[in-house]
């Protein structure tokens, strides 16, 4: 599927839709959004791209196997969790907050940190999942 | 950090394998991650057993969102005794696939798979939180399912399609049964039910989703009706993955079956008669199907299921005895199951076949071995002073006190037929001359082997032989252990405020 104009979009898009993606991702604390649409999304950007210019250039572009992302994310998600326990002595999961406002973020917590997990996840999945299954055809 | 020990097993498992994927490709460093990750796991689990044991209940509200509202994590006695039960099955488990299984299908990934299972397991038994319970069967089925496929082959692909098909059903009509107590209460923690179904005014509504959960969880358990999933499914996999599945998974549908009986729902007469009826057809049908079977990994299936029918006797005679006797003869089983299956594993590296038919000769040519082997299959009949012998004392007299002659027949029957199984595989597999087979190319016989893995194989049978001797000679210890369980299922009271912190 190699047409020039799916080709010169893609490169406009994915930077546009990865923005996007973090963008869903930071949103997602009381809005519509978070780790596993924001996840998805980019997961998009980077199967859309590998439409246009081919598996290959994609890899070159990523540098890192996906698969790699699932653990990492998987530990961030599971450290955020563990943090609480370690620090203050609350149950697993409890929600700690930086008390200050930070810019573009909104609401610095723990909670942030879970999702950036799953978003990691997710991305790690996905691309494993459809970067397999185009390669055995 | 005392508070939060309830959730330390599940937090140690999830740790252990999140950084075995991170070492996805070292398969070496990998064993002994997860050799000394399990000898810690087991450290945490008798630390949390010994603090249950000294302290009573414990609840811990997961994210500290209040009671009915968050998920809730319990230890019970119960609990901490399923979750130390379950340490020590890993840790035995986790040495003997080590030394047993191909590389091709350790590359795969078994070991992250294997502690996610674990991590699913504990998570089971620790819940609060009947959805929870639901996530938890989920993660079980899904690792399961992974281990059952590892490898590839035909045989295993046709087993885990009706395993995967009938788990999915019970899973179908447990999440119905969730969803219709969540119309029925508004509420979905266990200890919160426990107060609200007792409230309810729809008796018969009430009295048709005990039987969606006892449906649901029986499927699991492998109970009498719905148990073709387990035989065909569970002889497909490598030994050390049939000795964690058969010691493990369908007690953990047991486990829930009596947490909902004891807990949520009152169980009465005709649900009684219900459980008892199918107690007594289970003991009957899998001891029967496990007398027709020539396959040893097939004989110790339909025993797994034939089995099962006691703790749920246990469970529907429901007075403390028979409890006690169902909780016993659980310890009792988890221990002897998992040594069985890997029995069955060395059994078949020796002559590369499983077959009782063309098997033979063993006690002859490994005298000692055979008589390591007797422990676990000689508690699994039950004869005097071993482990197996005990429960079934309980279940009995709790028989005679209800009068109920029916299933005390069913339990001697079951036993007596168990014998003959075990005396029948002893004379084939042991005492027979055996036949000399023709060599199989590539295949890892036992004698072939290197010192280093026959210890692999061994060490993990000597230790769950020692367990399962002390649970016999120190049946004392389990069986007060096991008394005061059943206080605590049956004074749920305990529990509720251990749940809301009022104690």
């Amino acid at each position: 599927m190699k047409t020039l104009i799916l080709r010169t979009a893609s490169n406009y898009m994915l930077p546009l839709l990865l923005v996007f993606s973090v963008f869903i991702l930071l949103r997602g604390h009381y809005l519509p959004g978070g780790g596993f649409v924001g996840g998805l999304i980019a997961a998009i950007a980077f199967v859309l791209h590998a439409f246009a210019n081919g598996l290959e250039n994609t890899k070159g572009l990523l540098r890192i196997r996906p698969g790699v992302l699932m653990p990492i994310g998987l530990g961030l998600a599971f450290l955020s969790g563990l943090a609480p326990v370690l620090a203050v002595d609350e149950p697993f999961m409890t929600g700690l907050w930086w008390p200050d406002h930070v810019p573009v973020v909104g609401n610095l917590g723990s909670a942030l940190f879970f999702d950036i997990g799953v978003y990691l996840v997710v991305i790690g999945v996905t691309l494993t999942i459809i970067f397999s299954i185009s390669e055995s055809d | 950090m005392m508070q939060q020990l309830v959730m330390y097993p599940l937090l140690f498992q999830l740790f252990l394998s999140i950084g075995l994927i991170f070492l996805w490709k070292k398969i070496s460093w990998q064993k002994w991650i997860s050799a000394v990750g399990s000898v810690i796991n087991l450290g945490i689990s008798v630390w949390l057993f010994i603090h249950i044991w000294e302290n009573g209940t414990q609840g811990i509200q997961a994210g500290n969102w209040e009671a009915p509202f968050g998920i809730t994590f319990v230890a019970d006695a119960l609990s901490a005794s399923l979750v130390l039960l379950t340490s020590i099955a890993g840790l035995a488990v986790s040495v003997f696939s080590a030394g047993s299984l191909m590389s091709a299908r350790l590359k795969f990934g078994f070991y992250p798979v294997f502690h996610f299972l674990l991590l699913g397991l504990c998570g089971a038994f620790l819940t609060g939180d009947i959805f929870n319970l639901y996530v938890w069967f989920e993660i079980i089925i899904i690792c399961s399912f992974v281990l059952l496929t590892l490898g590839g082959e035909k045989a295993q692909l046709e087993g885990a399609m009706k395993y995967f098909t009938l788990n999915f059903l019970a899973s179908v009509v447990f999440l119905t049964a969730i969803a219709v107590l969540y119309g029925l209460t508004g509420s979905l923690n266990m200890a919160d039910l426990a107060v609200k179904v007792a409230e309810i005014e729809n008796r018969s509504l009430v009295q048709v989703n005990a039987l969606l959960f006892l449906v649901g969880f029986g499927i699991k358990a492998a109970v009498f009706p719905l148990f073709f999933w387990l035989p065909a499914s569970y002889h497909t996999p490598p030994s050390a993955v049939s000795a964690i599945f058969g010691g493990l998974l369908t007690k953990v549908g047991v486990y829930a079956l009596i947490r909902v009986f004891t807990l949520i729902f009152e169980v009465d007469p005709f649900i009684q008669n219900v459980i008892l009826g199918i107690a007594f057809l289970t003991l009957f049908s899998g001891a029967v199907g496990a007398l027709v079977q020539n396959n040893v990994m097939k004989v110790f299936s339909y025993l797994v299921i034939s089995h099962i029918g006691y703790m749920i006797a246990g469970l529907g005679m429901m007075t403390e005895v028979a409890l006690t006797g169902a909780i016993f003869y659980l310890f009792h089983d988890i221990v002897v199951k998992t040594n069985l299956f890997m029995v069955s594993g060395i059994i078949h590296r020796v002559k590369g076949t499983s077959d009782m038919k063309k098997l033979g000769g063993f006690y002859g040519k490994y005298p000692l071995l055979s008589l390591l082997f007797a422990i676990p299959l000689f508690s699994l009949v039950g004869i005097p002073p071993l482990s197996g012998f005990w429960p079934k004392l309980s279940l009995i007299s709790a028989g005679f006190d209800l009068e109920n002659y029916w299933i005390i027949a069913g339990i001697l029957l079951a036993s007596f037929l168990t014998l003959i199984v075990i005396v029948k595989l002893w004379a084939a597999v042991f005492w027979k001359t055996g036949e000399k087979l023709p060599e199989q190319r590539n295949f890892p016989y036992f004698d072939n082997l290197k010192n280093f893995q026959k210890t692999q194989l061994i060490a993990p049978i000597v230790f769950l032989s020692f367990v399962t001797l002390y649970i016999g000679f120190g049946a004392e210890n389990i069986h007060s252990l096991s008394v005061r369980i059943s206080e605590e299922l049956l004074n749920k009271q305990m529990y509720i405020d251990a749940v809301f912190n009022k104690s």
